[in-house]
Formats: structure tokens, sequence, C-alpha cells
């Protein structure tokens, strides 16, 4: 847990006792986000993929430059309201979306917003490395050079800040044109951070960010999160609810598309309000 | 013993067999197909020594029929005897099988036909003198017999015996006329090709020039007479060109060599006439094997003479290479646009599944129906309709109306569209979701995906597509004979006259160049070894533009590898 977790949790505990589903988000916003400055609201958000209703009644706020973990078993929806805080179920065929979520108090699905915008503000990082076939410089310069930035200098500069950032600058600053294929999958993840980074979204969506690592990727990509997180409000998807007790401010027990839980990482990992999320953190399912 | 061997089916092992059957024998068979065509096609550029024989027919009752032969001894075959005798000869039918000799005796002012079958048993006293000697004509085919005499206008300047092979002195004048008479041909080659021809093209462009302008109505006086201040031009240099060429006619005619020719028969020779001289029997290895360069070499780079049975081949080759190529400049953005749309943008649907149906269907639609579709499209309804737009001058002579190199490019790429379709859009499928995320991602629109990441992942495929194509092309001809190919080009599609590029002009194609010689030749026996040689280089040449499509598409797959992931 870091410093500032601890330092808001404890104040605010009284307050996240028995909080049930009814209660987060929708009527009564959880006390923590009121507390904080919130970035992205979620409201009323039901996600159907065709016939099935894979998001139900979602509602939650996260706050501003805090890590935000999602947890629940397979299929229960995680993945699916990551993908709507960057509109990437706007590329699923079928999927339709009720509700909405708000970044900044603008509705990300009004019909004025230019989605490629919003994904520049809401970068997201996979669960599978997946560098472009290009040489590592040219994978961080690629979100900038799609906003039409080309000169030399820019990019060098925002490339060497990018690949510091995602704590892989010394490892390749000697092979920046080499391609970044040939990278280990732990440095593949941190410069598809890098690459995100470079950008300078508001958002960091992480989609099960270490799954495909092995353990010291993994450990190198959770110190990332640590230290980025005093600039980005971070999301993350993980099955791995270790990492999300380590990682997280905020964790969201998820289940079946519902929003079961949501609350600090604290509460919900030592003194979770339903049994649920005690069945599922101790074990018992998922 | 069943089990055992049930054991040995199920170990896989007569699968392996039968697998490992297949390709080898579809190795060997490759293999032999191209040994075949260039053991008979190469073969055929090889000077052969020359025989000198005596021939003695037997007929029936009367003297036989005795005569002299000299020729190159090309093939040999069993005939039965009964077919013999058919034929008018009366051999003794006791004896099965004869064998026969295709003989190629040249001289074909003297003797009609360039070859002869002859019976071995009736050839006597077979010697190979050193002073035969062999010419390649311009006209007449080769001919073969001993030098005489050569003369400079007429008299004599150097002469041999012809019994007496260690005499040369004739021979050594004739190689220094020859070399002369061929340098002097050099110089009205070119002179005719390059300078009169430019002239000659000027003049029809002026010529169209003024028509234009009569047909617009804008013939004012100064305008004809500037045109007619340039034809002058063109005219006054026309007639110094046509001076100098008539001269160097003069010059080349000089020199003329007597030849004795077999059965004592003597003829007269003009050494402007002759392509090569050499004397076979004369020659070491090295020589031969300078000469067979030569005539390889000529093979490749010259043109055709002789209704397309002498000479080289360099018009089909160079028209094949041009119209393959433009034709894949044509078929690849169009096929990679159209698989991208389908693929990308379309909604899969019923629609999309029925297009992509008939885009496989288009493959294997006979290609021949593409070249009546060439013929009535792109030539009398487009051809037509751009002639009335923009060459309203050369009416009623057509200038796009008319089979030609743009035509028969767009009609082999309209065939090979579906190819390139199929393959990109099977590229295209194949890139992995996760990297379209990615890049989108990072807000980049659909279009910046494709354009950065997706497009060049797919130009492997793309490039499979073409590989394709061009190997399909390039051996097609039927459709080529409605859309633009021709026996006999008079000049490439591309030469030194503006604009270049002539792609309204007919070209010669090494497939239609096989078929020509090989059906349409007036001389059999001298065609069919060119017909091996230039199926041989047809092979060749796909096999090349081949390669280089696939070097290119290793390369591609190099950078982007990532589709192992």
């Amino acid at each position: 847990m870091t410093e500032s977790n601890t330092e808001y949790a404890p104040a605010n505990r009284s307050k996240f006792k028995k909080i049930d589903m009814g209660k987060i988000g929708g009527h009564e916003h959880s006390p923590a986000a009121e507390d904080l400055p919130s970035c992205l609201t979620v409201n009323n958000l039901n996600l159907y993929y065709g016939n099935s209703h894979a998001l139900k009644d979602v509602n939650m706020t996260l706050p501003q430059q805090r890590v935000t973990a999602f947890i629940g078993p397979s299929g229960c929806g995680k993945s699916s309201l990551l993908r709507c805080f960057n509109r990437m179920n706007d590329l699923v065929e079928g999927c339709r979306i009720e509700g909405n979520i708000t970044l900044d108090g603008a509705d990300i699905y009004h019909r004025s917003v230019d989605v490629a915008d919003l994904r520049r503000r809401v970068g997201m990082v996979f669960q599978k490395p997946n560098p472009f076939p290009k040489s590592i410089y040219e994978n961080v310069a690629y979100g900038l050079r799609i906003q039409g930035i080309n000169k030399k200098r820019v990019l060098d500069e925002s490339v060497e800040k990018s690949l510091q950032a995602a704590a892989l600058w010394d490892e390749v600053k000697d092979r920046l044109h080499d391609s970044a294929l040939g990278l280990s999958g732990g440095q593949q993840q941190r410069l598809v951070i890098a690459r995100t980074v470079a950008v300078e979204p508001e958002v960091l969506l992480l989609d099960e960010p270490a799954s495909a690592l092995d353990p010291i990727s993994t450990l190198k990509i959770e110190e990332l999160i640590n230290e980025l997180k005093d600039r980005y409000t971070i999301v993350i998807v993980t099955h791995n609810m270790q990492q999300a007790a380590r990682v997280s401010d905020f964790t969201a027990f998820m289940y079946m598309g519902k929003m079961i839980e949501f609350d600090t990482a604290d509460n919900i990992f030592t003194n979770p309000a339903e049994k649920q999320t005690e069945d599922y953190i101790t074990g018992r399912y998922g | 013993m069943i089990n055992s061997v049930k054991k040995f089916f199920a170990s896989g092992t007569p699968w392996i067999w039968v697998n490992a059957g297949a390709v080898a024998i579809s190795v060997i068979m490759t293999v032999g197909l191209l040994l075949l065509l260039a053991i008979n096609g190469l073969n055929h550029f090889w000077p052969k020594d020359i025989m000198l024989a005596h021939y003695t027919q037997p007929s029936d009752g009367e003297e036989p029929l005795r005569r002299e032969i000299i020729g190159e001894r090309v093939d040999r075959e069993q005939v039965p005897a009964e077919r013999i005798i058919a034929s008018g000869i009366p051999v003794s039918a006791e004896k099965p099988l004869y064998e026969r000799e295709l003989i190629k005796v040249g001289n074909r002012e003297l003797n009609n036909s360039d070859f002869t079958w002859l019976l071995t048993d009736y050839l006597e006293d077979i010697r190979y003198p050193d002073n035969l000697t062999a010419f390649e004509r311009r006209e007449w085919g080769n001919f073969y017999g001993y030098v005489l005499e050569v003369r400079e206008s007429g008299t004599a300047v150097a002469s041999s015996d012809p019994t007496d092979p260690a005499d040369a002195r004739a021979w050594m004048a004739l190689e220094e006329r020859i070399a002369r008479a061929l340098a002097i041909h050099e110089e009205i080659d070119e002179l005719e090709k390059d300078d009169i021809g430019e002239v000659n093209y000027a003049l029809e462009r002026l010529r169209l020039q003024r028509r234009a302008l009569e047909l617009r109505g804008e013939a004012s006086e100064e305008a004809l007479a500037e045109i007619e201040a340039e034809v002058a031009v063109w005219e006054s240099s026309y007639e110094q060109l046509q001076t100098r060429l008539s001269a160097l006619y003069e010059e080349v005619e000089r020199d003329s060599v007597l030849m004795l020719a077999m059965n004592e028969e003597q003829t007269e020779i003009r050494i402007s006439e002759i392509v090569r001289a050499y004397q076979p029997n004369r020659m070491h290895l090295g020589g031969k094997l300078f000469v067979y360069a030569q005539k390889l070499w000529e093979f490749l780079s010259d043109e055709p003479r002789e209704a397309n049975t002498e000479g080289g081949i360099f018009p089909a080759i160079f028209g094949t290479v041009t119209m393959v190529l433009l034709m894949s400049v044509f078929v690849t953005p169009f096929g990679v646009v159209a698989a991208v749309y389908l693929r990308e943008y379309a909604r899969q649907g019923f629609i999309t599944r029925t297009i992509r149906i008939a885009v496989n269907n288009l493959a294997g639609v006979p290609s021949i129906v593409y070249g009546v579709f060439g013929l009535g499209f792109f030539i009398y309804f487009l051809g037509s309709e751009i002639d009335q737009a923009f060459y309203p001058e050369a009416l009623p002579a057509p200038t796009f109306g008319t089979p030609g190199m743009l035509w028969a490019s767009l009609t082999l790429a309209l065939l090979t569209v579906p190819v390139v379709i199929v393959s990109t859009e099977e590229g295209l499928a194949r890139i992995p979701r996760s990297l379209r995320e990615g890049s989108l991602a990072l807000g980049a629109t659909k279009f910046e995906t494709l354009w950065r990441v997706v497009l060049p992942m797919a130009s492997p495929a793309m490039m499979t597509g073409l590989i394709l194509a061009v190997a399909r092309a390039a051996g097609e001809v039927a459709p080529l004979m409605l859309v633009g190919v021709v026996k006999l080009a008079p000049t490439l599609p591309i030469n030194g006259n503006y604009p270049y590029f002539h792609l309204d002009q007919k070209f010669m194609h090494l497939g239609f160049h096989i078929y020509d010689v090989g059906f349409q030749s007036p001389n059999v026996e001298a065609a069919r070894p060119l017909v091996f040689a230039t199926a041989f280089l047809l092979v060749v040449v796909i096999a090349l533009l081949n390669q280089l499509a696939v070097t290119i598409r290793n390369r591609l797959r190099e950078k982007y590898k990532a589709l192992d992931m």
C-alpha cells in the first residue's frame, strides 16, 4: 500500500461500511469519490452484446490520480467496463450501450465527441503486449506522428521522456532503432505503456497488463504503476487479487455484470461489506 | 501377421511414403520438363560439324541415283521398312527397321527445302573436310559449301582450291570483308531505325497537328506556314539521310563470294547477305564455344529474321516483361483497394458474401473470355471513345481503338485481379486484432490504423497475390491474341521517340511467339528447336519475374514478422 492510500483510507473507513449494490454510485456516491476530485463517472451503465446483457446498472465514480482495480471472475464484465472508458466497445459488432460515462464532467458517448480524441485522453494497455512491427523509437513516436508531429527534436524528447517514465530507457537507449519485436515480453509491455504515455493521456486503462508476463516482469510493471499514478488516473483489470491488493487504492468487485462492491482496497480485502466479495476473496468461487 | 500389418499402417510409414513419392514425382516431372526444353532448345545454337558424303539411293531397275550431300546431321530415327517402301524407295523388306537421318542441307535457293531425310545405310564415304563453310544469311537460310573466290565489284581478289583443305586464302579475305559488311550494316540499321524512324515519326506528328488544326477550324495561314516550315526542315534532313543511306547500301553491296555447293553447283552470294560465317570442321572446342555464345546472345538480343525462324527474340522478351510489369502496376493498387473495402469497410453480410463468391468465380473464367471482353469493352468501346475525344485528327486510322499494349495489360489485370483480392483479403484477416486495437487506443482513426499498421503488415500477402498474378499473366496467350499481340512488331513499345512509352502500340510476346513459330511457320524443321528454346526462355523469364516478387515479399515478411505472435 502506498502512503497516499493510507492517508485517505482510515479517515473514511466508517463511511465505507455496508454499502449495498443500490447505493453504489446512483443515489449515494461513495464517500471517497466525493472527497477526492473525480475523473470518470459511470451512470446507470448497461451494455449488451447482441442479446446478452453484459453490464447491468453500473454506477461508480473513479477518483483522479488514484489506482482503481477491477476484480472478479472471468466473464464478469470487468474488461467490458474498462473498454467502455475509451469506447473500444464501439468496434464490437452488435454492442449497445445505455446510460452514460462522463470524463471530467463531459459525456464521452455524446454525439459530438471525437472518438480518436477521446482515446488520446484515455490510453489503454492490453493483456498481451502488442508492439507494432516497427522500431522501438517508432513505436513510441506512433501516437505523436498520428497527431501530425514529425519534428525530430520533439519526437526525440518525447520518446526519451516516455521510455524513462516506463522505466525502459536504460535498457533500450542504445538500440532505439532496432525492431520492437526483439524485446522480451516484459519489455514489450513496458514499451506499450511508454507508447501510451507518450500521447500524454489523462487516464490509463490497463487490461490485465501482467497476465502474460513472468513474475519479475510483473513486479516491474507493478512498480511502474505505482510511479505513474502521481500523474495519471489508472484503472486496472486484474485476475490476480494479490496484485490488486498491492497496486490499487480503490477496488471494485464485479460479478455477473454487476458492480457488487466498490471501496478502498483496504476495506475490500480486509473488511468486505458483501458476502459475495468475501467469498471471492477468500477463494470460495471464481 | 495381420497385427503387424495393422501396426505398419498405424505407424504412418506408408502415408509418409505416399507423401514423399508425390513430391518426388512432381520434382522429377518439373526438372524433366526443364531439361527437355533446355536440351532441345539450347542444342540448336551449337555449331555442328558439316558432313560431306555420297548418297546412293536404290531405285527400281535403272541406275541408282547417286548424289553428293553436304550438310549438318540434325536428327535420326528408326523407321519400319514398309513405310519406306510405301514412300517409293525399294528397300529390302527383310530388314524390319531402317535408320534414317535428318540432314540440314541449307542452300534453299538451290534445293527448294533446307532439310532432307536420308537412309543411313546408303550414306557412303562420310568425311568432314576442314574447308567446308557455313553461312548464316539474312535471307534464304543457311548456306553450306566451299569458298572458291572472293570478289570486289565483280573482280576476283582471292581464290582457293576447294580440294585442298589447307588453302585458306579466300576464307581469310572473306572473313575480313564480312566484318566490314557487318559494320556497314550496323550503320545502316541505325540510320533506318533511329534517324529515319525519328524523321518519319516527326512528319507523322506534324501531319496530325495540321489535321487537328483543320478539324478545329484554326488552320490560319501562319499556323500552316509554321508547320510547313517544320516539315521542310525534317524533309531536308530526310533527303540527307536518304543519300547517306544509298551510299552505304552501295558500299555494302560491293563484295561478293563465289561458292561451290554440293553436286558441283556454283553460286555467287553477296557478302552483305551474310550474318555469320564459320568453318566448324576446322574449329576446336574453344572456337565452337565462342560461336555458340555468339549465337545464343544473338538469340537473346536480336530481332527475328525470316518469318521468326532465324535471328533473335528480343522484342518478344521485352514485350512480355513490359506487359507483365505494366499489368502489375494496374492490378496491385486496384486489387488491394478492393480487398480493403471488402474486408475492412463493407458490412459483412449477404452482399459481401455474394461479392466474394463472384470474385472467386471470376478467377475461374476461361482467359479467352477475358480476351473477348477486352476486345469488346476496352478496344471497341473505350478505345474508340478515346480516339474520338482525343485523337480525332488521326481518324479513320485508330490510335487506341485497336489492340495494343495498354489494353493487353488491362485485360490481364482484369484476369488476375481476383487472385490479388483474395490473397490481400486473407492477409488482412490475419493481422491480429490486438495490433489494430493498439493503434486505435493511441487515438488513430481507422484509416490511420489501416495506412500505418495494417496495410504494411499485409504487404507480404499482397505480394503473394502479385506473384500468383504474374505467374498467370506471363504465361497467358489466348486473350492477348485478341487484344494486342502480333507476330512481328516493327518497334518496341518503349523507344527513343517522344513520348517514349507507346502504350497504343502492338507488341510481341514469348507465349505467342512459341505458337507462331511452332504452328504458323513455313519452315517446320528449322522452327522446331526455336520452339523449345523460346519455351525454355519463357519459363526462365517467368521464373525471374517471380523470383523478383518473392525476394520483395521475403524482405517484407522479415520486416513484419509480428504475425507469429
